[in-house]
């Protein structure tokens, strides 16, 4: 398989066509911009329903800082490792970088499972979804992001039991790539969580 | 058990329409005799292995093109039902709830349905061809974009039977299309049909933009690409940056709908006129979607059937290129009237405006294309030249309509009805139709019957101008859209009836359009030139129907028209460039996963409808299996070897 | 096909359409025939862009004609054929440059008529304008007479010569007010006051129409707005008066319930109906039983703050304007599960 793999790009050069791996890295970016499209729209809408609390809780009655700062610095840490992880990669390391990759996940996993213990204990409070126009824009924005985020476990659990199988070939590379942008864009869309909903929530 | 079961069927399966039982039995029989059919002929293995699981682009657009035609079919019924109850004032053969199940049914079959798949049958069939390249950047995931619409298309086709269609518009304006206003399933369909095949519209123009970028043959250069290949890159930028809103959009309403939430809710802090804008951030790039690589197609064959060079290709690209941008600050002109102000309006209505100006340099770049050319008259030309007073006509309308305090007398009444159908039939159709006939020979093989075809020409083009000229008029008389019905008193009755007549010619026209292509199959005229029209560009110099690989070797490009500046060099006997010898060809493998995975998108998105998560969680489950195991499998790719790419070349009577 | 009989067909063709415009004949086209100042300047600007489109039009669609006359393949020999001619930067300079100063004047027109007839400008006159509160409601209008104190349903009465300060909204999905003759259109929208100005100039009875899809029943909401001399308009707000049928905030609500109702005639109505029906009710039409909702109550403060109407400034922005709706949000009611809606799922 890892020699078809490598003979499939060579006879692709030779054709004079494009890395099909490039190629599909190419792809993924314009995926990125059709997610970033995606994630603008929700923000756009949390920030014109952000006043519509019609009664209910505002911002700063549900927002519990510690937990989100937590998040914030758990998945940041995360963004690191999975630059660590292509950093292995570059030097050829595949013990390193399963590890690494392995690192990265379970810090996601950690962040989702804060996250989720969050809004859990908002919906026992009573605010869910259904409360007001505010509550609606903050649960789907949050948790439209931490499905990523728990989309971007699976598949990077995925590959590491490719890489296992594999070994680092230009497909495994390429895939490991991909993620590891997949996990940054996710850490900056974070960012802009944390500052339009948490921080500028509470001030 | 017997009565639980019953009360289930009636509240399951629409019930109590004459017309609903006609059409219950006539799908039975349908499906009925295709299983028949294909059982009798022993066709299932054939079926699954050349067309279900297949990767080619080139079959792949064919479905796209037989799905957009069945599609085209029932918009064009429901239209024709539509026009029948305003025929007469006070008709009763359609009740007010089946008229606007029938009128959201039409609009959003005819774009999403319809015009969408035509046009990315026509990217599929054209787009790999005039590059030189072996197919799309992403043959797997083109695959799963045409499931993903199809499937997603007969989720919406269900309604109709099953549940009830939905009837709040064919774009589903909250409140109306909240729980509040539409209790029952259909917008429920209405959103996960629209959402699962708008999926795989967003994949198609993340694929093309990648094809077109990355896949160019050698050579061509970015002012050496053909038109076409031009319009569908503008097409496809807008595609990824419109189609985001809309899935969001929907994911909203579904979210409001199903949990309850206050998006665009009256209630709870709800903003419904956020909605309005929302969809129209998608809506109207939409139509710029659409209409582009209809343009592409009118300067390919306006070119082609002039035997002459593109008038201003610069030009003609950055026009299509500034439409492009600029159809995202337009969409507030949908909404004049929602009272936002006198400078708001102002600013949507100047940008509208400014799309004018592209669109006329088009027109004159097309008409001196023609200049000083040798003109002929074969279908796919006659529908260009049908195009352009119909379209001049059209972009009047829709100049008078961008004029804000005009408008307000224009919105929402049959003037708008008449304008819109008047730039999406008149442009878009006619430039599908005009590349389903130009590249029709080299999707199969054989040319389609040009005298029928022009009967059909004729009749289709009467028929519109019958059927919308006089909406124009009944417009600025006062009537309004979406009217079920209206009275004597009105006097709209005359105009209304002329119509209806225009709009039966237009059906008639496209049964003679289903002659024209049965007779076409039936008294074959097989093309074994390949190049049937004297074509100008890449797709021209291959046999036709192309074969699997497309290029046996790969083209190199040194000019704009490569084929036609190649058959000049031959014609006057200059040596043809030393062909290279031919090596193994690398392909894709065929792959069940887009058809398994669109299949279990369907199921959770028929789940998601009928709040059956028992349903929907496998279904979602399936997705996530599919997506699982294509990615664990390595074995996607093959090669095929020399020998059997010379016999294929020989079977096309080509040397190599 | 021979290229004559293109050209045959194509004229045929144009008659055929002409003979369906002419069967009506343009003076029945209400929108050419307006009855109001509004009406008027509207048509004037619609006559002046008909004016300036042809301006390019009319060359486009005769030189379509001429080149496809002339250089038709059968005819060739005769006229020139350059296969090469490809580019002119002088013509394209002109075919850019004709549209630009085309769309640049509309564009200046279009500026100014957009702020000369913005719907919420008060028009210049003597008499003092009378206000006409519009309530769409699933599938008839309610037409309050706040200074009069009186109420229709389905028709409305104004007096000749005389601005009428529409305030609207809608207590139900968005819907159109449209009197074409006296004026253009503006949605009435729920949770928020649209405003518009609209005068008749001679009295008469006008059609009005419902302007946006509201469900099944919408083809009923056509009103004729009646104009009447101002002695009679006095004389029938008197007897309305005295009819002695009053509208309370109960039988509003019975109103409001999705239905059709004939005309209606009210001798008074509550006090700050239209204002509740902005602020409050409007905003509490939930969705039906089935979904389960928790009941968030409105603090006492909050209802004191209601302003006025959710009219936007001229100069917002469309997310503004969205911001602002969910502002007004906040005000909204408790929200309300039952009772006023309807059930029907299939």
């Amino acid at each position: 398989m890892t020699h078809s793999a490598n003979h499939t790009n060579e006879l692709v050069h030779e054709d004079g066509h494009h890395d099909l791996e490039e190629l599909r890295k190419f792809g993924f970016w314009l995926f990125l911009i059709t997610d970033c499209i995606l994630f603008s729209v929700l923000f756009a809408t949390f920030v014109v329903l952000r006043e519509g609390t019609a009664g209910g809780p505002g911002p700063k009655d549900i927002i519990e800082m510690p937990g989100v700062i937590a998040e914030t610095f758990i998945l940041l840490t995360s963004s690191f490792t999975s630059g660590l992880a292509v950093l292995s990669l570059n030097k050829g390391s595949r013990q390193g970088l399963i590890g690494w990759l392995a690192v990265t996940i379970l810090l996601g996993a950690c962040f989702i499972g804060l996250e989720m213990s969050e809004l859990l204990a908002l919906i026992s409070e009573g605010h869910t979804i259904r409360t007001s126009a505010f509550l609606s824009g903050f649960f789907t924005l949050v948790a439209t992001h931490g499905l990523h985020v728990s989309v971007g476990f699976f598949w990077i659990l995925a590959i590491i039991l490719q890489l296992s199988r594999h070994g680092i070939t230009p497909v495994t590379t390429r895939k490991v790539q991909i993620t590891s942008l997949y996990w940054h864009f996710l850490d900056a869309v974070w960012i802009f969580v944390f500052s339009v909903v948490y921080l500028m929530g509470v001030m | 058990m017997l009565d639980n079961l019953k009360d289930f069927a009636s509240w399951f399966f629409v019930t109590g329409d004459p017309l609903i039982y006609g059409a219950d039995v006539s799908i039975v029989m349908t499906v009925i005799a295709i299983l028949f059919v294909l059982t009798f002929f022993k066709k299932w293995g054939w079926l699954w292995r050349e067309w279900l699981t297949t990767v080619d682009h080139k079959r792949v657009g064919i479905m796209y093109i037989i799905s957009a035609l069945l599609m085209l079919f029932r918009g064009g019924f429901d239209a024709l039902m539509l026009r029948t109850q305003l025929a007469y004032p006070d008709m009763k053969f359609l009740s007010p709830e089946h008229y606007n199940q029938v009128f959201t049914t039409h609009g959003t079959i005819m774009i999403l349905f319809m015009a969408m798949p035509l046009m990315f049958g026509l990217f599929n069939i054209a787009v790999p061809l005039q590059l030189g390249a072996r197919d799309v950047a992403f043959p797997f995931l083109n695959a799963l974009s045409f499931w993903l619409f199809f499937f997603g298309a007969m989720l919406f086709n269900m309604s109709f039977v099953i549940g009830g269609s939905a009837d709040a518009g064919w774009l589903s304006y909250p409140p109306l299309s909240e729980m509040t206003g539409s209790p029952g399933v259909g917008e429920d369909f209405y959103i996960w049909g629209v959402q699962i095949s708008g999926i795989g519209s967003l994949m198609t123009g993340i694929n093309f933009i990648a094809t077109i970028v990355k896949m160019r043959a050698p050579g061509m250069t970015w002012s050496k690409m053909p038109m076409f290949t031009w319009s569908v890159l503008a097409s496809c930028i807008a595609i990824i940056i419109a189609f985001p809103v809309l899935t969001v959009t929907l994911a909203l309403l579904f979210v409001d709908r199903y949990l309850g939430a206050h998006f665009f809710t009256m209630d709870g802090g709800g903003n419904s006129m956020m909605y309005v804008n929302l969809i129209w951030m998608w809506g109207h790039p939409e139509v710029y979607i659409v209409v582009l690589p209809a343009f592409g197609i009118y300067s390919e064959v306006v070119a082609t059937f002039s035997k002459k060079r593109l008038f201003g290709y610069a030009s003609m690209v950055f026009a299509m290129m500034a439409i492009s941008v600029v159809s995202y600050y337009t969409w507030l002109h949908h909404f004049f009237t929602m009272g936002s102000g006198a400078d708001v309006n102002t600013f949507f209505a100047i940008s509208t405006m400014i799309i004018a100006i592209p669109t006329g340099v088009k027109i004159f770049n097309w008409l001196f294309t023609m200049y000083r050319g040798r003109i002929s008259f074969p279908t796919p030309m006659m529908w260009t030249i049908a195009f352009i007073p119909c379209f001049v006509l059209g972009g009047m309308t829709g100049v008078m309509l961008s004029v804000a305090p005009a408008d307000f007398q224009f919105h929402n009444n049959y003037f708008l009805i008449a304008h819109f159908h008047q730039v999406l039939i008149g442009g878009v159709a006619f430039g599908y139709f005009a590349g389903l006939f130009y590249w029709w020979p080299k999707m199969f093989g054989f040319k389609l019957n040009e005298t029928i075809g022009k009967w059909a020409f004729w009749i289709w083009n009467i028929g519109f101008y019958v059927c919308f000229m006089p909406q124009y008029v009944v417009g600025l008389d006062g009537m309004t859209r979406r009217i079920s019905t209206y009275g004597w008193d009105t006097g709209w009755w005359g105009l209304n009836f002329t119509s209806t007549i225009g709009g039966f010619l237009m059906g008639l026209g496209f049964l003679f359009t289903v002659w024209q292509i049965a007779h076409s199959i039936r008294f074959m005229e097989k093309d074994t030139t390949g190049d049937p029209w004297g074509g100008r560009t890449l797709e021209w110099s291959i046999p036709s129907p192309a074969p699997i690989y497309n290029f046996a070797i790969t083209p190199v490009v040194t000019e704009r028209d490569e084929w036609w500046e190649e058959k000049q060099r031959n014609a006057a006997g200059k040596a043809s460039k030393k062909q290279q010898p031919l090596s193994p060809i690398h392909m894709p493998k065929n792959s069940a996963l887009p058809f398994i995975q669109a299949v279990c998108w369907f199921t959770a998105g028929f789940g998601l409808v009928f709040h059956w998560l028992w349903l929907a969680i496998p279904g979602l489950l399936g997705v996530a299996a599919t997506l699982l195991a294509h990615s664990f499998n390595y074995d996607t790719d093959y090669y095929i070897p020399v020998d059997e790419i010379q016999r294929t070349e020989a079977e096309a009577r080509r040397t190599v | 096909m021979t290229f004559v009989s293109v050209i045959r067909r194509i004229a045929a063709c144009l008659a055929l359409s002409g003979l369906a415009l002419g069967s009506s004949g343009c003076q029945s086209m209400i929108v050419f025939d307006p009855k109001g100042p509004v009406g008027a300047q509207e048509r004037d600007l619609i006559y002046f862009t008909i004016g300036l489109c042809l301006i390019v039009i009319v060359p486009v669609l005769l030189l379509t004609v001429w080149i496809l006359w002339r250089y038709r393949e059968k005819r060739s020999g005769s006229v020139p054929y350059q296969p090469e001619w490809s580019h002119n930067t002088k013509l394209e300079v002109i075919w850019w440059g004709v549209p630009i100063v085309i769309i640049l004047i509309l564009a200046i027109v279009t500026g100014r008529y957009t702020h000369a007839l913005d719907p919420a400008k008060p028009l210049k006159s003597d008499v003092k304008p009378v206000t006409i509160q519009v309530t769409s409601l699933n599938w008839k209008w309610l037409f309050q007479y706040p200074e009069q104190g009186i109420a229709t349903v389905n028709y409305v009465v104004i007096p000749e010569k005389t601005p009428i300060r529409f305030e609207l909204t809608s207590d139900g999905p968005m819907n159109g007010f449209w009197v074409p003759q006296l004026g253009g259109m503006i949605y009435t929208m729920s949770g928020m006051a649209t405003t518009l100005y609209l005068q008749a100039d001679e009295p008469g009875s006008y059609l009005g129409t419902g302007g946006n899809f509201t469900g099944r029943e919408f083809a009923k909401m056509a009103f004729p707005a009646e104009a009447v001399k101002k002695a009679d308009f006095d004389q029938w707000v008197s007897e309305a008066k005295s009819s002695g049928n009053v509208l309370t905030e109960d039988n509003y609500q019975l109103l409001a319930q999705p239905g059709v109702a004939d005309k209606l005639t009210f001798a008074s109505i509550p006090q700050g109906l239209f204002h509740k029906i902005v602020h409050e009710y409007s905003m509490s039409r939930g969705a039906p039983a089935g979904i389960d909702q928790k009941a968030i109550t409105l603090s006492g403060e909050l209802a004191k703050e209601h302003t006025e109407g959710g009219q936007l400034a001229p100069d917002s922005e469309p997310s503004v304007h969205a911001g602002q709706a969910g502002r007004s949000g906040r005000h909204g009611h408790l929200i309300d599960g039952s009772g006023t809606t309807q059930d029907q799922r299939k």
